[in-house]
């Protein structure tokens, strides 16, 4: 078994106006030193399920089903209490702003001490030692003299690495980051990817990056999770995702991704439409009101739920269209009109 | 840190410089510029049965023909050095802060008030400790239970305290435990002891109204306290504590609580320093020799020494409560002190 294994996670929020079905049957799984991209729109589920792993789920009474594993122990049925004991310890998550992620009444260090003293039973003397040692890693520079400082005192780039020195303070073996990098400016973007690269090797911890930003999967992961309307529409290795693209939504997201290889007069290619409601999810394939190609579909597509097939090698994509019609589609019509070279530059590294 | 303080305390200054023109205002300008002679301004203090050349005279000494600049110089210089009073076969030595004597009972107000203060401070501190824990327990168990029975019972409670006036409450108080039923196990208004004498007995004669007090005021801080823990709670600050895996009663009260005390603290500060100056309704419906008691007799018999006196006071305690919840904020919200 892999070291993250989720099996048909679901996590339902019952409101007044009906069931959210935010995640609904995600499997997927990930091994140490490994880097998982979850790609998606807002409200596609992406967030929802990293909380739902650290069991931190909200909002009224959410309804958990599936397994989560990790490392051979299952944490939807475990105690509230132990997964306490796990959260900052074994699995740790970034946060998108660092700004509202820290609490603004209490210094950055007193924030690292506290996460590393609720595992570690060390004395404040040496949890500062610690939190300096963790801010220097994270490339705080003066890290003594700035562990004293309040969040508000520090930049945005700043406030994230020292975000990301409380998350590793515990040296926790799988890491969650939520959208990393969006509250930041271009060029501090690619620095804070760039030291989560480093560190995830350094302490060989399993990476889940959750982002909206294809720039960012590109950088960092082995795989990549596309997910639409709580399911995972497409899953398979950084190449296939990107190289090889089977299904629609993903073109979509390529399409519609700013390129600096681009011809300055190409137009992006939006998706159309809206993401659709959580509530109301619409019948058969969710993206087929938005899909150009729902009319190939022999009908099925607003009738019959598409499953999610393995097409090669781990590549998995959920779509009705015949895998044939899938591949010319791509190399014929999409491929040329979005400009995909060889090369992946991300916008985000100039 | 050190700029805002001294900013803060100058501005303290100011304030006082204010309220003693305001107060000086109220009990000398606005009688003459109503149109009251130095001798009728005079009159209030020789008293009605004198003749016209007594209030003359008293005028003359007072020094109600003098500018008004002067006189509240006069004013002013009485507060901070004290003043001399010529009745003419000798000097009275008003020892500062001289806020002038009675006319009833002829004794100088100042330590008058210094005597009535540690009743009104007793009141308002025990309350103050009621309410505080009271409401902002309640205001923080409502907000985590939103919308459950306790929710709603508590806030239709805090609804009524807020809405019930003392003179209503604590004779019912009164009426329920303290007289007539062979079950009143607490003390009949009017009784006072001093803490040093015995605290017990000063903590049983004032429980009644502590908490008929912290009733009305327990309301407010449960209904702030809820909406500011409804605010915090659901940022993103909390998330992360979770995240960390720090226990919930410590996400609560670390995190969640520590962020919404601001606002709290604030109309604390104001509450409290209003209440020394003088628990008006509370201490007249339990008779306790307090502050506001004080005042309301002195309003009664029209002793203006007195009500003057009570009113200085009590906007310097709003003033020192306002410099004070001042110099908290920085202490409590780091964030301040750039400032």
């Amino acid at each position: 078994m892999s070291f993250l294994e989720l099996k048909d996670l679901r996590i339902h929020f019952p409101t007044d106006d009906g069931l959210v079905k935010s995640v609904d049957g995600l499997s997927f799984s990930l091994e140490r030193g490994k880097t998982l991209g979850i790609v998606g729109e807002s409200g596609s589920g992406k967030s929802v399920t990293s909380l739902g792993i650290l069991g931190l789920h909200k909002g009224g009474p959410a309804r958990i089903s599936g397994e989560i594993w990790l490392d051979g122990e299952e944490l939807v049925s475990a105690t509230p209490e132990h997964v306490r004991g796990l959260r900052g310890k074994k699995m740790a998550m970034i946060f998108q702003d660092p700004l509202s992620a820290m609490h603004p009444y209490y210094t950055v260090g007193d924030q690292i001490i506290e996460a590393y003293r609720i595992h570690h039973k060390v004395s404040k003397k040496a949890a500062r030692k610690h939190a300096i040692d963790m801010l220097g890693r994270v490339g705080i520079p003066e890290p003594s003299r700035r562990v004293d400082d309040y969040p508000h005192h520090f930049s945005g780039g700043m406030r994230q690495r020292a975000m990301i020195a409380m998350a590793l303070s515990c040296d926790p073996e799988l890491l969650i980051a939520d959208e990393p990098t969006t509250a930041l400016d271009v060029t501090v973007q690619a620095q804070i990817l760039d030291l989560m690269r480093d560190l995830q090797r350094e302490f060989d911890s399993a990476l889940i990056i959750i982002t909206h930003d294809l720039g960012v999967v590109a950088e960092l992961s082995d795989d990549i999770l596309v997910m639409y309307a709580g399911k995972c529409v497409e899953y398979g290795s950084a190449d296939d995702v990107f190289y090889r693209p089977e299904h629609p939504y993903t073109w979509g997201l390529l399409g519609s991704m700013p390129r600096l290889d681009r011809e300055p007069t190409d137009r992006l290619m939006p998706i159309k439409g809206t993401p659709p409601s959580l509530i109301n999810v619409p019948p058969g394939c969710a993206f087929h009101p938005r899909c150009p190609y729902s009319d190939r579909t022999a009908g099925r597509a607003s009738t019959e739920v598409p499953e999610l097939l393995e097409t090669e090698g781990g590549h998995k994509v959920r779509c009705h269209m015949p895998k044939a019609e899938r591949r010319s589609l791509w190399e014929n019509e999409i491929k040329p009109v979005v400009h995909w070279e060889d090369e992946i530059t991300a916008v985000e590294t100039p | 840190m050190v700029t805002y303080i001294i900013r803060r305390l100058i501005g303290a200054v100011i304030m006082l410089l204010i309220v003693s023109m305001a107060t000086f205002a109220i009990f000398f300008l606005v009688p003459q510029i109503a149109g009251a002679t130095p001798e009728g301004m005079a009159s209030r203090y020789v008293g009605r049965t004198a003749s016209a050349e007594t209030a003359k005279l008293a005028a003359e000494r007072l020094g109600f023909n003098d500018p008004l600049i002067v006189q509240y110089g006069r004013f002013v210089k009485g507060v901070v050095a004290g003043a001399e009073y010529d009745y003419g076969p000798g000097v009275e030595k008003c020892p500062a802060p001289c806020l002038g004597y009675s006319f009833i009972t002829r004794q100088p107000v100042f330590p008058d008030l210094m005597n009535r203060l540690p009743v009104t401070f007793s009141l308002a501190i025990g309350a103050a400790v009621i309410w505080l824990l009271a409401g902002v327990g309640i205001g923080v168990l409502s907000a985590l239970r939103r919308g459950s029975f306790f929710d709603r019972a508590a806030m239709t409670v805090a609804l009524a305290g807020v809405s019930l006036p003392i003179f209503f409450t604590g004779l019912v108080s009164l009426l329920v435990f303290a007289y007539g039923n062979p079950f009143s196990w607490a003390a009949q208004g009017g009784h006072y002891t001093t803490f040093l004498d015995s605290p017990v007995q000063w903590a049983y004669n004032l429980i009644l109204p502590w908490v008929t007090l912290a009733f009305l005021f327990a309301a407010t801080y449960a209904r702030l306290t809820r909406a500011g823990m409804l605010e915090t709670m659901n940022e993103d600050y909390i998330r992360t504590a979770r995240a960390k895996g720090l226990g919930e009663r410590k996400v609560i009260v670390k995190h969640g609580l520590r962020g919404a005390l601001t606002p709290i603290i604030t109309v604390f500060g104001l509450d409290f320093g209003l209440l020394i100056g003088g628990a008006v309704l509370t201490e007249s419906a339990y008779s306790l020799p307090g502050l506001g008691k004080y005042a309301v007799d002195a309003i009664t018999n029209q002793d203006l020494p007195k009500v003057m006196g009570v009113t200085l006071l009590a906007a310097v305690f709003v003033v020192i409560a306002n410099l004070i919840v001042d110099l908290l904020y920085a202490v409590v919200d780091p964030r301040v002190r750039l400032a």
